[in-house]
């Protein structure tokens, strides 16, 4: 992705004073990293000071309370312009991304499946993912269309969905559960570097919460890295993380191995804050 | 608003793009008795289109402004500024390379051939005021449909066109009506015969290249007993919406309407883009049993534009039946109003009328208005209106974003997919130049 003359010359700067101890972070050149991030809302701190590192081919999970911040560390990984970054940094393959915008990010290979998705009236999810899918060509190459919809319809299939939803409006009258299977959908299709799942298993039935699982679980591999942010053990039964982590009040409280999420669950976030004398920075 | 007045200042700051006008024929400035015999001396008018133009003029100067429905934005109009006929110049007068590179861009992006952005910038022969009509006028004339240009109209078919002109549209109707009645030229005329179905939908192209020139249009439809015909507009002509979008200063005030006998039907398809101030209100008069009128309109208003339109349907005999869809997308601080005629009288059984429109709101600064009157008397009559707006929230587009299209491309789709199911109905080629032409608009307005 070309990146504009001012960006590029940032990102070296910030690169070469990463290269000296103590400042910035250490390259992480196949990760998402968040490093020291403190960002307000409306006069209010919701992420105070958090770092995480997900390399690609890993899948970590965050588990934490309500309005303990895990949407807006998801939404400012993506670039929404409602938040403001008072201090710290987000970078992707060394890329820092705060610098682009979210269409820019995105097209970097930055996937954010919302917890709630929005509308998107009257344009059909085929004309949506076209249009998604052709922004990611080079200049000039025209989308193939016989192979776009063999595509569509090959993730379709793995995700249980009826064909007929490519001509359904974005979201519009889906269901909670149609909802977040349309996301992993969009997943599926634009194969990214990284995706931030929110929530993708709230609401959904059990049925459904295994083949959106099988989905995601068939997009694992060594290319991708996942961050799943989730309120409930479940789901971590059917994609097993590499690490959880733990986030209580805008930071990482506790991070551990896949069994943190069922000691979690036995002993709630109490224990989990208390025990967790500093904020725990893993990696 | 402050800017009105640069409506009609003839000395648009620079960068505008105007040639110097060098038309063959110009009424000059200003409206008088002078003027009007003028045009018609001309236009070589028989006698009667004469004096129907003087009656125009008479009533137009008696008429006040129609203020109460009409908008603050015709208080800037000086007609005493105005040129009310330019007819086509002969020889070329300028320069491809004198062409302005965003212009040039325009025509590339609309994939407009070489040898028509020529005649379109004006390179070649001009055709100010004058309609052009596309080759379907030929084969449609293999079914005795005449489609001509008005002019054209009241010369070769007096009998026809005398018998409903100024009869569908009264001089009186509005000060505007007057107005065009005294100095109309171009538009077209088209005459469907009984049970005749024009299948595809006629359209004409026009162009207006010189400054301060109102487009005094005058179109008028016939469809005969059980015959159908579709009438387009704006949707699929660049040469208009390209010309609209240079003169943001063009006034585009035009009377259109349509009679429909007896199980005959009048549909208009109209699009407006571009064009400072647009005010038009395609109308149907159901005057046979069964008639039916339908009117779809699309209407942009970018930044510093007024898209004022809307329909009339006059129902004038049993079991008539009309339809209106309007969508307005207003953008920046465009605005968009819809103003709805519908008109049933007391006598009348089992007419129906059905009326949508829909407004969409681009940015906060945006603005709609809807004024829908319907007048519906008697019984057995039914009448369903529904209105809605809406506006692309920022967090759909940061969703259409987080999918990786720009903010203009996120815009653009969304307004497609506003008035997508109205353009589904339109045939084919006409719904991939009308998302083009939005692509275009939006991509301007963003950033
Ligand atoms: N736009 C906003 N304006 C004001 N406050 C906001 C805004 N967005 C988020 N907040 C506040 O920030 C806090 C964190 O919200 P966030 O959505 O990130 O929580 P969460 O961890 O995702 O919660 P949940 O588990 O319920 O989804 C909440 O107190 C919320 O009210
Ligand atoms: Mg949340």
């Amino acid at each position: 992705m070309p990146l504009r003359a001012g960006r590029r010359k940032k990102a070296e700067a910030a690169l070469a004073s990463a290269a000296k101890p103590g400042i910035f972070w250490v390259p992480e050149m196949n990760a998402l990293v968040v490093k020291d991030l403190h960002v307000t809302i409306a006069g209010q701190e919701i992420v105070r000071g958090l770092s995480l590192v997900v390399p690609r081919g890993e899948v970590h999970a965050i588990m934490g309370p309500n309005g303990s911040g895990k949407s807006t560390l998801a939404k400012v990984m993506a670039g929404h312009p409602d938040y403001e970054i008072t201090a710290g940094k987000i970078a992707m393959d060394d890329q820092d991304l705060l610098e682009l915008e979210p269409d820019e990010r995105a097209r970097l290979g930055l996937f954010l499946a919302f917890q709630y998705p929005s509308e998107v009236p009257g344009v059909t999810i085929a004309n949506f993912l076209r249009a998604a899918v052709q922004a990611r060509l080079p200049d000039g190459e025209e989308l193939e269309a016989t192979d776009f919809y063999a595509r569509l319809y090959e993730k379709m299939e793995l995700l249980g969905m009826d064909r007929s939803f490519t001509s359904r409006a974005v979201n519009e009258g889906f269901s909670g559960g149609e909802k977040k299977r349309t996301e992993i959908l969009q997943l599926a299709m634009l194969e990214p570097k990284y995706a931030v799942l929110d929530e993708t298993d709230s609401g959904l039935d059990i049925d459904a919460l295994k083949t959106v699982a099988h989905g995601v679980n068939s997009l694992r591999g060594p290319d991708i890295g996942i961050l799943l942010i989730t309120h409930y053990q479940r789901i971590l039964n059917y994609i097993v993380p590499d690490h959880v982590h733990v986030m209580v009040q805008g930071r990482i409280v506790r991070s551990g191995g896949k069994e943190l999420a069922l000691e979690l669950e036995e002993r709630g976030y109490d224990w989990a804050r208390d025990g967790a004398a500093e904020p725990a920075f893993t990696r | 608003m402050k800017t009105n007045t640069k409506a009609v200042d003839i000395n648009r700051g620079i960068g505008d793009f105007a040639y110097p006008e060098r038309h063959v024929r110009d009424a000059g400035i200003g409206l008088s008795e002078k003027t009007v015999h003028y045009i018609s001396d001309v236009k070589e008018d028989p006698d009667w289109v004469r004096e129907f133009r003087l009656r125009g003029l008479k009533t137009f100067l008696e008429k006040p402004l129609p203020t109460h429905w009409a908008s603050k934005d015709l208080e800037a109009i000086d007609f005493d500024k105005i040129r009310y006929y330019l007819a086509p110049g002969t020889a070329p007068s300028r320069s491809w390379d004198e062409v302005p590179e965003d212009i040039k861009r325009t025509f590339e992006r609309l994939g407009i051939p070489e040898q028509e952005r020529k005649f379109l910038a004006g390179v070649e022969a001009q055709f100010d005021s004058e309609a052009v009509y596309s080759n379907i006028k030929k084969a449609v004339g293999e079914q005795g449909v005449i489609f001509v240009g008005s002019t054209e109209g009241l010369k070769n078919h007096p009998e026809i066109f005398r018998k409903w002109f100024g009869k569908v549209i009264p001089i009186g109707d509005n000060k505007f009506s007057a107005l065009n009645s005294a100095v109309f030229s171009g538009g077209s005329f088209i005459y469907v015969p009984p049970g005749v179905k024009v299948k595809h939908p006629l359209q004409a192209y026009f162009r207006i290249n010189a400054e301060n020139f109102g487009q005094f249009e005058r179109t008028l439809i016939i469809a005969d007993e059980g015959s159908e015909v579709t009438y387009m507009e704006g949707c699929t002509a660049p040469k208009f919406i390209t010309v609209q979008n240079w003169s943001s200063n063009v006034f585009n005030l035009v009377t259109k309407r349509g009679l429909a006998h007896e199980d005959a039907e009048v549909k208009w398809i109209d699009c407006n883009i571009g064009s400072r101030l647009t005010m038009k209100y395609p109308g149907v008069i159901m005057k046979g049993r069964k008639a039916r009128g339908e009117v779809f309109s699309i209407a942009l208003a970018n930044d510093g534009q007024h898209q004022d339109t809307g329909a009339k349907m006059i129902h004038a005999a049993d079991e008539t039946t009309s339809n209106i869809i309007s969508k307005s997308i207003s953008i920046g601080k465009g605005r968009a109003t819809y103003r709805g005629l519908v008109h049933v009288p007391k006598h009348l059984k089992h007419c129906k009328n059905n009326t949508e429109c829909d407004a969409l709101l681009i940015n906060s600064t945006s603005r709609t208005d809807t004024y829908p009157a319907i007048t519906v008397r008697g019984t057995g009559n039914a009448v369903q209106h529904e209105a809605s707006v809406s506006q692309v929230s920022s967090e759909q587009i940061f969703y259409m974003q987080q999918r990786g299209l720009t903010e203009a491309q996120a815009m653009s789709l969304s307004v497609n997919g506003f008035v997508n199911d109205l353009v589904r109905q339109f045939p084919m080629e006409y719904s991939v130049e009308l998302k083009r032409l939005i692509e275009l608009e939006m991509e301007g307005s963003v950033g």
